[in-house]
């Protein structure tokens, strides 16, 4: 019959989802004899005992202990059996395994945003390697979400202010579908995203290069988002404000005077080098506390800096 | 009314206390009456229309989805739709329909009263829901709202719209509710006929008392918590936002707290109704009397205790998920044996296929759909998947309408002679009846499958792979219409012919089918003496009242 909850339920994209199909299948089959039983009786009686002519005494049969015992302990052992299995599955679920990938999630109308443990982000499509403990971690900025994925069969709804999370592994390389479970507005149906669940290389290969996202950016946002990011906006502002680094605010073409007592007009190449190397030249009136970026950024991260700066006249 | 001398009836009948209760009075009489059959009329008008308006939404929605994106609206009027739609069934229908229409026209006469405890305050219970009614209809052409009907928070805080004015009708429709309530508690104890004892009271009551307790008891919860949702909408007071220091979740627990036993606000009513049509309808002494009755009551209690069902995804803790699990199995085990004894009652008995049987019938098939598929949202792993789906739109909807309202067309045309004292087309009922039967599935069957296959709720928009099950479901939804067009075409049409209705189309035994149709204002000229169990179809016929006929 597996024909028949592939019909019903969508693919298992992990071992948890196929858990849940069993339980819901038997509880179909269950329900399903209970309610032909209560069809065939009901049709049954009205045929059989339609009424031939008016004005006859029926007879008068109010109890059978019997019946009434079998068809009320019958029931409850059955629904106590069901609760049992349904916990069990669902308690199991929600215990994440130790090496779990920790991914963190937020939602906000009306898209996601994920953050991998590397810094990586991406928006509206998560990655993950297959066969690994995922244990997401979910919030809110605004209004309750829900994250639904419904090949895994697991859910949870997202609440500002507040951490929840989900657990799961998934074994079924490819896209699947992510949906918002709880309504959020006007565009609560168009708040998906798609799990891409890739092997260790082809994961390892996409944290390398950066969400596709990346790539579609202006530049200029794209380095206001790493400013935000990674934490170039603790030491340098962007209104002239002098900060525990030179302000970003028209810092492009400005002459700096530095420590040994040179001085250069700011360019690409300058900016790159203060990234990458920032104890090469250190601006006069600032200390040498900069830590590297050598490795951190990517090259297009690294471009949209640039672009930024330029951009703050 | 006017025409009330010159009907041939009301010439014969010249005493005032004779005149039947449609012929006693004018229109301005009518707006102030204390009758318990008056008022109940006018609260059968009130929220047929309310029906009509959440019917049109329903199928503006329907249409809607008929096609992915766009069809017929925008997402923020689509939004609304589903939200009125909800509403006004829910707080402005449903849970006013059987008790306070059906329920303050049948309950006093069938405990052999002339009137509820209360009167004035049955009136005031009317004007209270006309007023909430119009504080409703107020905030949907100022705005309208868009959070669902079932305002969760931080949305319903932040979103414009009429949301501090329609939670205001919900928190006023409440108080109509809770002294609906308090008026029956206090009639069924206080007003029963001599000889009436707890156990000689038809099914009816018994349904009607539960569904009492529960609206006294939760209805003040959901007072306080919408009252609450108001001052943090304009004081900015913080109780569920977290921006102010509040708990989202929190709003959940207050609201289901109520919200769930008002689902059994919307159901025992329904089976109340049942359990009177099938042993009238078979002419059998019903089945199990005493569990029926005791299980309305446990419904009613554990339906408090179950409310975390609605959250299992919620963010509450595992612990409370499992208990309230438990307790959710737990609570379904009065209802089966109620349909157990429905059935069992049919067994051997002489059974009338007339309309209301037939809604009786298609209750027990309905609501075992509506039932059994609540065990699967029951079971938490199985919960997580199908919560927020069209699965659970179909659940509810299967309890809701397939249920409650199915109940309520049955007690429609069970007590329609009764009221109006005139017989409806019964061919056009019967075919009324299969139409609607027909249209509920197609419309709402395709809802379970396209929940399991993870079809999320309240979505404008939707992946093509779900279109052709909108689209059945959505031709389900006009079959539905039809159905329903058919109704009202031959309910009118029986208002127009002269009063035809015998006093007792249907051989039934309770008290209300032993005076005329329609009643006389004061219900009996004597009061009866009850020495005869409601059901007893296996002995001849002892009227308990005297003095008609």
């Amino acid at each position: 019959m597996n024909w028949f909850r592939d019909w019903m339920m969508p693919m298992q994209a992990s071992e948890h989802a196929a858990k849940v199909d069993n339980l819901y299948m038997f509880i179909f089959w269950l329900t399903m004899a209970f309610f032909v039983s209560i069809c065939y009786l009901t049709v049954a009686f009205a045929w059989k005992y339609k009424r031939k002519k008016e004005g006859v005494l029926t007879i008068n049969f109010q109890h059978n202990l019997a019946l009434e015992l079998a068809w009320s302990i019958i029931p409850l052992i059955l629904v106590i059996g069901v609760f049992f299995w349904g916990f069990n599955d669902y308690a199991a679920a929600s215990v994440a395994p130790n090496d779990s990938l920790e991914i963190h999630v937020t939602g906000k109308k009306w898209s996601w945003t994920f953050e991998y443990p590397d810094g990586t982000r991406s928006i509206r499509s998560l990655h993950v390697p297959v066969n690994k403990p995922i244990r997401l971690i979910l919030t809110s900025e605004d209004v309750l979400h829900a994250f639904f994925i419904p090949v895994l069969r697991t859910k949870t709804d997202i609440i500002p202010g507040r951490y929840v999370d989900i657990n799961f592994t998934a074994t079924v390389p490819g896209k699947h579908q992510v949906f918002c479970a709880e309504y959020c507005g006007k565009d609560h149906s168009g708040m998906m995203a798609d799990l891409f669940v890739d092997s260790p290389e082809k994961y390892a290969e996409w944290l390398e290069k950066g969400d596709e996202e990346l790539y579609k950016m202006k530049p200029a946002d794209l380095g206001k988002m790493v400013w935000e990011m990674k934490g170039c906006n603790s030491c340098h502002t962007v209104d002239g404000k002098k900060g525990e680094g030179p302000s970003f605010k028209g810092l492009f073409g400005r002459t700096e005077k530095f420590t040994d007592g040179s001085t250069i007009v700011v360019d690409e190449n300058y900016i790159r080098e203060s990234i990458l190397n920032p104890q090469a030249k250190v601006v006069a009136g600032f200390e040498p506390v900069m830590p590297t970026f050598q490795g951190l950024l990517r090259e297009i991260e690294i471009k949209g800096v640039i672009a930024y700066i330029k951009e703050l006249k | 009314m006017a025409d009330t001398l010159t009907t041939p009836k009301a010439q014969t009948h010249v005493e005032h206390h004779d005149v039947d209760y449609l012929h006693d009075g004018s229109l301005l009489s009518w707006l102030t009456t204390v009758d318990h059959k008056k008022l109940g009329v006018m609260y059968l008008w009130s929220i047929l229309f309310m029906f009509f308006l959440g019917g049109v939404f329903a199928l503006l929605v329907r249409l809607e989805l008929f096609a992915p994106g766009h069809t017929i609206m925008d997402a923020e009027q689509y939004n609304k739709a589903f939200t009125l739609h909800g509403a006004i069934m829910v707080f402005l229908f449903i849970i006013p329909s059987i008790p306070a229409a059906l329920g303050n026209f049948v309950l006093p006469i069938m405990l052999g009263a002339k009137d509820v405890a209360f009167p004035r305050l049955n009136l005031a219970s009317f004007w209270i829901y006309i007023t909430g009614a119009l504080i409703a209809v107020t905030a949907m052409v100022t705005g309208g709202v868009d959070t669902g009907w079932t305002f969760y928070t931080p949305y319903s805080t932040t979103t414009d719209g009429s949301v501090a004015l329609m939670t205001f009708a919900a928190f006023v429709l409440g108080f109509s509710s809770i002294l609906t309530g308090l008026n029956f508690i206090a009639t069924v104890h206080k007003l029963r006929a001599p000889g009436m004892g707890w156990f000689k009271m038809p099914l009816f009551i018994w349904g009607i008392y539960s569904t009492a307790i529960i609206q006294v008891l939760a209805t003040p919860v959901l007072a306080i918590t919408l009252l609450l949702l108001i001052m943090e909408r304009a004081f900015g007071v913080g109780v569920f936002d977290p921006k102010l220091g509040g708990d989202p979740v929190l709003f959940q627990h207050f609201f289901w707290f109520y919200s769930h036993p008002a689902v059994y606000i919307m159901i025992l009513p329904g089976m109340a109704i049942i359990s009177e049509i099938v042993p009238a309808m078979s002419q059998k002494t019903f089945f199990g009397y005493k569990a029926t009755a005791f299980s309305s009551v446990a419904i009613a209690i554990v339906s408090f205790v179950v409310w975390g069902h609605h959250m299992f995804t919620s963010g509450q803790s595992q612990l409370a998920g499992a208990i309230f699990s438990f307790l959710t199995f737990l609570v379904g085990i009065p209802s089966a044996i109620k349909v157990f004894n429905w059935i069992t009652t049919m067994y051997k008995g002489s059974i009338s296929l007339a309309a209301p049987m037939l809604y009786a019938l298609m209750f027990l098939i309905l609501f075992g759909i509506g039932g059994l598929t609540g065990i699967f949202l029951g079971a938490m792993s199985v919960d997580i998947h199908l919560h927020d789906t069209y699965f659970v739109v179909a659940h509810f909807h299967y309890v809701m309408m397939g249920s409650t309202v199915i109940a309520f067309l049955g007690g429609l045309h069970y007590w329609w002679p009764k009221m109006f004292g005139r017989m409806y087309n019964e061919s056009a009922a019967r075919v009324s009846a299969i139409l609607i039967f027909i249209g509920f599935n197609t419309t709402f069957l395709p809802q379970f499958l396209m929940g399991s296959r993870g079809m999320p709720r309240r979505y404008y928009n939707y992946l093509p792979e779900f279109t052709f099950l909108h689209q059945v479901s959505t031709v389900g939804s006009w079959i539905l219409g039809l159905g329903f067009l058919i109704m009202a075409g031959y309910l009118f049409a029986s208002l127009r012919k002269k009063m035809d209705a015998p006093a007792n189309p249907w051989h039934a035994r309770t008290l209300e089918w032993q005076i005329p149709s329609p009643p006389i204002t004061h219900n009996f000229h004597e009061v009866p003496v009850i020495t005869t169990e409601p059901y007893d179809y296996y002995r001849p016929f002892e009227p308990s009242v005297k003095g008609h006929h």
